[in-house]
């Protein structure tokens, strides 16, 4: 290891002083979220086939959407590991694949809670429905890739092969699902829902958004230290003192 | 690298592969006797009425072919790295592409005669008119064997390296696989029955599609697979 200075100070006095902020930017996103979702809660008005139920839509297709962006960031920082070489884009991918992960299986469990009243079924082989599930075995498999292999730099080299391939067959997978089956209702967006609903879909596709950068960024934070403990340990079992 | 030195060198690779499952045979016999097995365990599952396995049938022998043909792929690696042939392999100069094409040429023709085995076995098994269609078949089967074969061959050389091989393979592959998979099976459907209204182009160009992008994907970034 050529670097033995940087992380030894990054050791001693970042995570302290990181950590109250952190605690403080919990503390806000928790907060814009409460008020998004009041406000949705206590602007609109029961929908008409669906009543109260349409409050699902709050959660459910901001995660969708931070979930999707999420996956641009895991294509990002795959295609700028292989370019760069440097260790913080594979952080940053595995970091945002995580959090995808979350926010897709989120997004299919309140789809398949708000779908049992509305469509009769918990699941049904619709092609959103579908891709999104595929999207979410995608992905674990990345995350299953990392948990397999030790050696770090081989790790985010092969991990980002996988997630530049997987990104590449989601147009693909869309097209074949979506010609086998078509049955979901076009997505919501505040151009297609009543403008009753529209600003409380705005607010909360915001809030989330920030839900989504604060916890890759916690989780960015925690594989940063991950390292320099495993730098460390390394250096301590090469006798070395640093 | 001239072209000539390129191609002699990826026969080299698939002739070595080819040669090595010939003298044993264990892969091979092992493979299709799965094949065989998963055939006859869908018919149990399915039957005894014949009506709903012909109706299945075109999705349980893509399956057949899927969950059986992933048994090959890490084996064209093992041998070489418990030998310490792989590290020999990638000493030489030039590019490492050949060492893939050889692999997927060798795997390729493996499964492909895996399916020349199965595929009759199906026909006879769910009472499938093979001959007719036998063409169009022949075509639907390569086309979705090449796509099959190129990401095995590609995840194969990670899966094969670390622990716990077995279940990482068919983790990586199979979520990757979904659109190959209703594309062959609606294309074999389609040829199947004659493909009286015509669906089977649109799935044919959707499997080719496959195909290309991910064999371009593949050689594009094999060199950081392999590499150490």
């Amino acid at each position: 290891m050529t670097h033995t200075m940087e992380p030894r100070v990054s050791t001693a006095t970042a995570p302290r002083a990181k950590g109250s902020a952190t605690l403080i930017g919990a503390l806000i996103v928790l907060a814009l979220v409460a008020a998004a979702q009041a406000f949705g809660f206590l602007t609109s008005p029961p929908d008409r086939d669906m009543g109260h139920l349409q409050k699902i839509m709050y959660v459910h297709v901001p995660a969708a959407w931070n979930a999707f962006l999420a996956f641009v960031v895991v294509l990002a920082g795959s295609v700028m590991y292989l370019w760069k070489r440097e260790e913080k884009w594979d952080l940053l991918a595995a970091s945002a694949a995580e959090v995808a992960a979350v926010l897709t299986a989120l997004t299919i469990a309140l789809g398949s809670i708000w779908g049992r009243p509305t469509w009769g079924v918990w699941w049904t082989w619709d092609p959103r429905l579908t891709s999104t599930a595929i999207l979410l075995v995608i992905i674990v498999g990345y995350l299953a890739l990392r948990s397999f292999v030790d050696e770090p730099e081989r790790r985010a080299r092969w991990s980002a092969v996988v997630g530049i391939l997987g990104a590449l067959n989601v147009p693909i997978v869309y097209m074949s699902v979506r010609w086998w089956r078509t049955l979901h209702q076009p997505q919501s967006s505040p151009s297609t829902v009543d403008p009753a609903y529209a600003w409380g879909l705005r607010l909360n596709a915001i809030a989330f958004l920030l839900v989504m950068i604060w916890l890759v960024r916690a989780r960015y934070r925690a594989a940063r230290l991950e390292r320099i403990s495993e730098l460390a340990a390394e250096r301590e079992a090469l006798g070395g003192r640093g | 690298m001239t072209a000539r030195l390129a191609l002699s060198r990826v026969m080299a690779v698939a002739w070595k592969d080819l040669t090595t499952e010939r003298r044993s045979k264990a892969g091979f016999n092992g493979v299709v006797f799965m094949a065989a097995i998963t055939l006859l365990m869908f018919g149990f599952a399915l039957g005894p009425d014949p009506a709903p396995i012909r109706t299945a049938a075109a999705g349980l022998l893509w399956l057949t072919v899927l969950l059986s043909g992933v048994l090959a792929f890490n084996r064209s690696y093992e041998l070489e790295i418990e030998a310490g042939a792989l590290d020999a392999l990638l000493l030489y100069p030039g590019g490492r592409w050949p060492i893939f094409a050889g692999k997927l040429l060798a795997n390729l023709a493996f499964v492909l005669l895996v399916e020349a085995i199965t595929v009759p076995i199906a026909g006879v098994l769910y009472d499938l008119p093979l001959l007719t269609p036998l063409p169009g078949l022949v075509g639907v089967l390569f086309l979705g064997t090449v796509g099959f074969v190129t990401l095995g061959t590609y995840y194969a050389a990670m899966a094969s390296r670390v622990r716990a091989r077995e279940v990482l393979l068919p983790l990586l592959l199979f979520p990757m696989l979904v659109p190959l998979l209703v594309a062959a099976v609606g294309a074999t459907k389609a040829v199947l029955a004659g493909d009286p209204m015509g669906y089977g182009s649109a799935w044919i160009r959707l499997l080719a599609a496959f195909d290309i992008v991910f064999l371009a994907a593949t050689f594009m970034t094999f060199d950081y697979v392999i590499g150490e």
